[in-house]
C-alpha cells in the first residue's frame, strides 16, 4: 500500500459543516454554550442550598453574616478571639517559608545538576533528600519536627514556637518539590545558551547565575506559583502542633459559638491570598514577554 | 617567535564508537582566514568545538600559542577567553538586551570595568549600525542583526582567534550578505578566523586556506585557487560539483 496526500481529484469534496451534536460549540455559539452551562451550575448550587431539607440550617451554620463578622472582629467580653491573629501567623509563616524554599530549592537543584567533582557528595545527598522529602506526607514531617526537635533539648533549636517548627517543616518539604521544578527549568534552557556562555570564557558558576538560571526561573514561574499556593494552604497543617493559625482559630471559634462561619471565613482568607499572587505573576510574565518579543 | 595561533595535530574525536574526527591536523597562523568546507556530518562543528575545548578530544594534540591544551593543568575558561565562537543559531541571551549581551563576557569573565566596556560595546554596535538597538532585546532583531550582534559579542572579548560555525546557514538569503560583509571587514582587519561554511563564493573570496573535510578526514587543504579550480581528490571534486 502506498500512502499519499489527497491527490485524487475525482473524489467527493469533504463536508465542513458541524454535525448536529457539535452545533452548540462551533463559532459564536460557543458563548451560548458557556452561558447555558454557567446558568445550570448556579441553579444546581441554589437548589442544594435553598431547596435541600437542611438548606436553612446549612446556610445559618456556615454563612451567617453576624457570625462571620464576629469571627473577623472577635469579642473580648465573650472571650472570642478574632481570626485575624491566626491569619497573621499563616501570612508570616508562608512568607518566610517561600523565601527559604526558593533558596534551598535552588541550592538542591544546583547540586543535582552540577557536574563538578567537588559537589559529588552533595549531588548524592540532594538526590536522596528529594526522594525522601517528596515521599513523606507533610503532616508527618510536621509532627516529627514539631515533637522531635524539642526532644533534642538543644539550645535555640529545641525552644522554638510551633509556628517556627511549621516553617521548618514546610521548608523541608517544599524545597524538594521546588528543586525539581527548578531543575526541569534549567534543563528547558537550550544547550546553545550554555555553549555560548562557556565560549565567552564564563565559568560554570557564572554561566549558571547569569545565563541559565534567569531563563530557567522565567520558564517555571507558573509551576512554581502552583507550589507556592499549595504551600500557603499547607500552613494550616501546623494546627496539628497546636499553633493558633487561622484554621485552629476557626475551630476554637466554633467551639465557643456553635457556629462554623469561622471556617468559611478561613476559606475566604485562603482564596483572597492566592488571587493577588496569581495576578501579580501574570502581570510579571506579560511584562517580560512584551519587553522581549516583537509585538507589532 | 612563530606566528602559529592554533595547531591541531592528529586529533581524534569519538562519540561512543562513532569516530567523528579521524586524526585531523591543521595549523592556523596569525591574520590567517581558514575556511572549513565539507558535507553535512563531516565533522566541521566538532572540529571547531574541539578547538575551544567545548569537546574533549580522545587522541592527538591541540595547542594555542604553543601551549598544549590537552595538559591537565590547563584551565579551559582561560583558553576560551582568547577564542571567540559564533554559532549557526546565534545563541544570543534572550533575557539580556543587546548591550548586556555584548558586555557580559568582558565584565564577568575578564572582570573589566563596566563603563569602559560599555563604551567599547557601543562603538562595536556603531560599527554594525545597531547602536540605536542597544537596549532592544535580541528576539526583536532580524536574524541578520542577531548574528551580527553575536559576532560583536565575541569581538568584545578581543579574541586572538575567532571560530565561526556556519554563521549564515540559518539566515534568510536576503540577510546573508550583511553578515558576510562584516566577516569580510574582519578579515581585512587581520582577524584570525576558522570558518566552517557552505558559502563557497565567500570562501573563495576571503580564505587564505581552504580545508576540505570528508567523514572526519582532512582530505585536502590549499589556497582557494587550488581547491576550487584544481582539486586533487575525487571526493573534493564531487563535493564541489554537488554544492555548485
Ligand atoms: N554530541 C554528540 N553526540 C553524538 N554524536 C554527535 C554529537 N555531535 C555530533 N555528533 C555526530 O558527529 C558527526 C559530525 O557532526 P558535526 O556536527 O561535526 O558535522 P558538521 O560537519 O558540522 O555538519 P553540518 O554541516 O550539518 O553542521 C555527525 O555524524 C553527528 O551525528
Ligand atoms: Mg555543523
Amino acid at each position: 500500500m502506498t500512502i499519499d496526500a489527497d491527490v485524487d481529484a475525482s473524489k467527493e469534496t469533504p463536508n465542513f459543516f458541524a454535525p448536529w451534536h457539535r452545533r452548540l460549540f462551533v463559532g459564536r455559539r460557543g458563548l451560548v454554550a458557556s452561558t447555558v452551562s454557567s446558568a445550570l451550575i448556579v441553579v444546581a448550587i441554589a437548589l442544594l442550598l435553598f431547596v435541600a431539607p437542611g438548606g436553612a440550617t446549612f446556610r445559618y451554620v456556615f454563612f451567617d453574616g453576624h457570625n462571620l463578622w464576629l469571627a473577623w472582629v472577635g469579642d473580648p467580653r465573650l472571650g472570642i478571639d478574632s481570626l485575624r491573629d491566626g491569619m497573621v501567623t499563616n501570612i508570616w509563616m508562608f512568607l518566610v517559608s517561600e523565601v527559604l524554599v526558593l533558596f534551598f530549592g535552588l541550592m538542591i537543584a544546583w547540586c543535582r545538576i552540577s557536574q563538578s567533582p567537588v559537589l559529588l557528595p552533595f549531588r548524592v545527598l540532594a538526590t536522596a533528600y528529594t526522594d525522601v522529602m517528596r515521599g513523606i506526607p507533610l503532616i508527618l514531617t510536621m509532627l516529627i519536627i514539631g515533637f522531635g526537635l524539642p526532644e533534642l533539648r538543644l539550645p535555640v533549636i529545641s525552644s522554638q514556637s510551633d509556628a517556627v517548627y511549621g516553617v521548618i517543616s514546610l521548608t523541608l518539604c517544599y524545597s524538594a518539590y521546588v528543586a525539581e521544578v527548578i531543575r526541569a527549568g534549567i534543563y528547558s534552557v537550550p544547550n546553545g545558551q550554555r555553549l555560548a556562555a562557556r565560549s565567552l570564557g564564563l565559568t560554570q558558576t557564572v554561566t549558571m547565575r547569569r545565563v541559565i538560571l534567569p531563563q530557567a526561573i522565567r520558564n517555571v514561574i507558573p509551576p512554581l506559583l502552583n507550589d507556592f499556593i499549595s504551600l500557603q494552604k499547607d500552613t494550616a497543617i501546623v494546627s496539628v502542633l497546636g499553633a493558633i493559625e487561622v484554621v485552629r482559630a476557626a475551630q476554637i471559634f466554633s467551639a465557643a459559638t456553635f457556629n462554623e462561619s469561622g471556617l468559611t471565613l478561613a476559606a475566604i482568607f485562603f482564596i483572597v491570598l492566592t488571587i493577588p499572587m496569581t495576578r501579580f505573576t501574570d502581570r510579571l510574565l506579560a511584562k517580560d514577554r512584551a519587553k522581549r518579543l516583537v509585538h507589532e | 617567535m612563530s606566528d602559529v595561533v592554533l595547531a591541531m595535530d592528529s586529533v581524534v574525536k569519538r562519540f561512543g564508537d562513532h569516530e567523528v574526527l579521524k586524526g585531523v591536523s591543521l595549523q592556523l597562523h596569525r591574520h590567517e582566514v581558514v575556511c572549513l568546507i565539507g558535507a553535512s556530518g563531516s565533522g566541521k562543528s566538532t572540529l571547531l568545538r574541539c578547538a575551544n575545548l567545548l569537546e574533549a578530544i580522545d587522541e592527538g594534540h591541540v595547542s594555542l600559542f604553543g601551549q598544549n591544551l590537552v595538559d591537565p593543568r590547563i584551565d579551559p575558561d582561560l583558553v576560551r577567553r582568547h577564542i571567540g565562537m559564533v554559532f549557526q543559531s546565534y545563541n544570543l541571551f534572550p533575557h539580556l538586551d543587546v548591550l548586556e549581551n555584548v558586555v557580559l563576557g568582558p565584565v564577568r569573565a575578564l572582570k573589566r570595568d563596566r563603563a569602559e566596556v560599555e563604551e567599547e560595546a557601543q562603538a562595536l554596535l556603531e560599527r554594525i549600525g545597531l547602536r540605536d538597538r542597544a537596549h532592544d532585546y535580541p528576539e526583536r532583531l532580524s536574524g541578520g542583526q542577531q548574528q551580527r550582534v553575536a559576532i560583536v559579542r565575541s569581538l568584545a572579548m578581543r579574541p586572538a582567534l575567532l571560530l565561526l560555525d556556519e554563521v549564515t546557514s540559518a539566515l534568510d538569503p536576503t540577510l546573508v550578505g550583511e553578515v558576510l560583509d562584516l566577516l569580510v571587514d574582519l578579515a581585512h582587519r587581520g582577524t584570525t578566523m576558522l570558518i566552517a561554511t557552505h558559502e563557497m563564493n565567500f570562501a573563495r573570496d576571503v580564505a587564505h586556506q581552504v580545508v576540505y573535510l570528508d567523514a572526519g578526514v582532512l582530505v585536502e587543504q590549499g589556497t582557494p585557487e587550488q581547491i576550487f579550480t584544481n582539486p586533487q581528490h575525487d571526493s573534493t571534486r564531487s563535493f564541489l560539483q554537488r554544492v555548485r
